[in-house]
């Protein structure tokens, strides 16, 4: 049981770790980590800061402060040299709700209205775009309204109950619209690390002599078309989308997938 | 058809499809541009709200905030929230609601520096204090402005309260009283409260003190509560404005010929032919 969960245990940790640093610099005013997923301040010291965010900011020609273009900076190159998308998957808090509503899907085999695969998955670049286009034209940082992953960590960290009916939604829409639909096709954030990620570090290494086909890496795995050399080829999954969420690890019985730093 | 006929013409279709789907891609993000800018532009259209001390303009504070709570969290009283998607604010931005819970002017204003994106402003409640350095001064801050409705305010139909400027941190300054005669009694006193626009803070304690029902004295945005006279106005009691008048050069000529109109006017013939 926790042999075929180890990553997935790991992740929770993390996840609910930070939102919990961020809650208590909040609420009971431990300083490590203060504000949200937005701009941070770390031990007080310096910030760290959403690119996409400060990305936007710029585009509504706003022209944003040294610190948090240093503090997008650094959270770019973070995860681009690391792990790209792993932001999505160790990180963002919303992870959790979609993947809460993927394992109802499957336990209970919901059908989507719209069969995965019709959908591209291409529409989050587009997003990513039509994101800044807006800013620029309304002056106002068009993504950051409706962000679902600050509105959560919002309404965790202050209490703001009504937030959650935007996280009901994502909920809703991937439980019963789209298979992986919010992380896997809509959302720019995790766009972002995917067109940043390319060179990262950390990669899922594919031994192909182990393999047994058992598909079961193919059936959990959120993105599933990052997935191409699983039994054909031994390798690295080298494609940026892939959210290193190590799901595929997990649940590989035949020791054919696991971690590989270049 | 020969080879080369079928590789033009695959060419072709080709450059259709590119065509075709360039359109398309450009008619999605028509399509979800229209629809998720409508939203921004409805949500940013909202003016009715209260900025921590020190915020920027407006229109310029929805661009620079980047919704990190820092402000939320430094407020010692819970003054402060970040807007969630029902207020139908721009979502995440700091604001009060004076009535619920002003701001109480904390003189070390906490919220101010901890903003990262400068959205809330040091430099702009910057007063030069005792000893000659500069040092943010919380008076100097423009939240917004107090303004009185006379109707339902008891000090006007001659009751006796002065709930609002007790309150007003800036007392006699900010909100002074206005004696008047109570002709209905014939004995008694008028104190009106009368709002200082110049010094008034907009903190909105005024508000949360006040007595009645609905409170009679509101803090509103200074974008809705103020008035702008224009440029064409020049106050010719004032040395100061007077001098925007100098150096302009009047250019009123006209080529138009207005002989005609005066002869008109001039020659009165007409009237007496019949």
């Amino acid at each position: 049981m926790i042999k075929n969960n180890k990553y997935l245990i790991l992740r929770r940790f993390v996840q609910l770790t930070t939102l919990f640093l961020f809650f208590a610099g909040a609420n009971f005013g431990l300083g490590i980590l203060k504000g949200n997923l937005s701009t941070a301040n770390v031990f007080g010291k310096f910030h760290l800061s959403d690119p996409y965010a400060v990305l936007q900011m710029a585009f509504t020609g706003y022209f944003p402060t040294i610190e948090i273009i240093i503090g997008a900076v650094i959270v770019l190159v973070f995860y681009s040299l690391l792990g790209g998308r792993i932001f999505c998957s160790w990180v963002c808090p919303l992870n959790i709700i979609t993947d809460f509503a993927s394992y109802l899907r499957k336990k209970f085999k919901i059908k989507t209205l719209l069969k995965s695969g019709i959908v591209s998955r291409k529409i989050r670049y587009y997003v990513l775009v039509l994101g800044l286009i807006l800013s620029f034209i309304t002056g106002v940082a068009a993504f950051e309204l409706v962000n679902p992953i600050s509105i959560l960590f919002r309404g965790v960290i202050f209490g703001t109950t009504f937030s959650f009916t935007a996280v009901f939604i994502i909920f809703l829409f991937d439980l019963l619209i789209i298979e992986h639909g919010w992380c896997g096709h809509v959302c720019p954030v995790g766009a972002v690390y995917s067109a940043t990620g390319k060179f990262r570090l950390l990669k899922i290494y594919h031994t192909s002599e182990n393999c047994t086909l058992c598909m079961k890496c193919k059936h959990v795995c959120p993105e599933v078309q990052v997935l191409g050399i699983i039994g054909k080829k031994t390798g690295k999954i080298n494609s940026s989308e892939c959210t290193d969420c190590a799901r595929c690890i997990d649940v590989c019985d035949d020791d054919a997938l696991k971690f590989k730093l270049k | 058809m020969s080879e080369e006929d079928k590789t033009e013409n695959s060419n072709a279709t080709s450059r259709k499809d590119a065509l075709k789907t360039m359109f398309m891609g450009a008619g999605y993000l028509a399509l979800g541009g229209m629809v998720w800018g409508g939203y921004v532009n409805d949500v940013k259209a909202e003016e009715f709200v209260l900025r921590p001390p020190g915020a920027i303009k407006e229109s310029e504070f929805v661009k620079a905030c980047i919704k990190c709570g820092l402000c939320v969290e430094a407020c010692p009283y819970d003054t402060l929230k970040l807007s969630t998607p029902k207020d139908n604010k721009v979502t995440g931005t700091p604001y009060f609601e004076a009535r619920e819970t002003p701001c109480y002017m904390c003189t070390d204003i906490p919220c101010v520096p901890v903003c990262p994106t400068e959205a809330l402003n040091q430099k702009s409640l910057f007063a030069l204090a005792d000893d000659n350095t500069k040092k943010m001064d919380v008076n100097k801050s423009k939240m917004g402005l107090a303004v009185v409705n006379k109707e339902s305010c008891i000090a006007f139909w001659g009751v006796q309260c002065d709930a609002c400027y007790r309150a007003c941190p800036l007392l006699d300054e900010a909100i002074t009283i206005e004696y008047d005669k109570n002709e209905r009694t014939g004995k008694h006193a008028f104190l009106k409260p009368v709002v200082n626009a110049e010094i008034c803070t907009g903190c909105g304690i005024c508000e949360h003190a006040c007595v009645t029902e609905i409170p009679a004295i509101k803090v509103l945005p200074l974008s809705i509560a103020t008035g702008k006279v224009g440029e064409h106005y020049i106050k010719g009691w004032d040395k100061n404005d007077e001098k925007r008048l100098e150096g302009i050069v009047v250019d009123t000529e006209t080529d138009d010929d207005n002989s005609g109109a005066i002869d008109y006017l001039n020659d009165s013939d007409d009237l007496f032919n019949d």
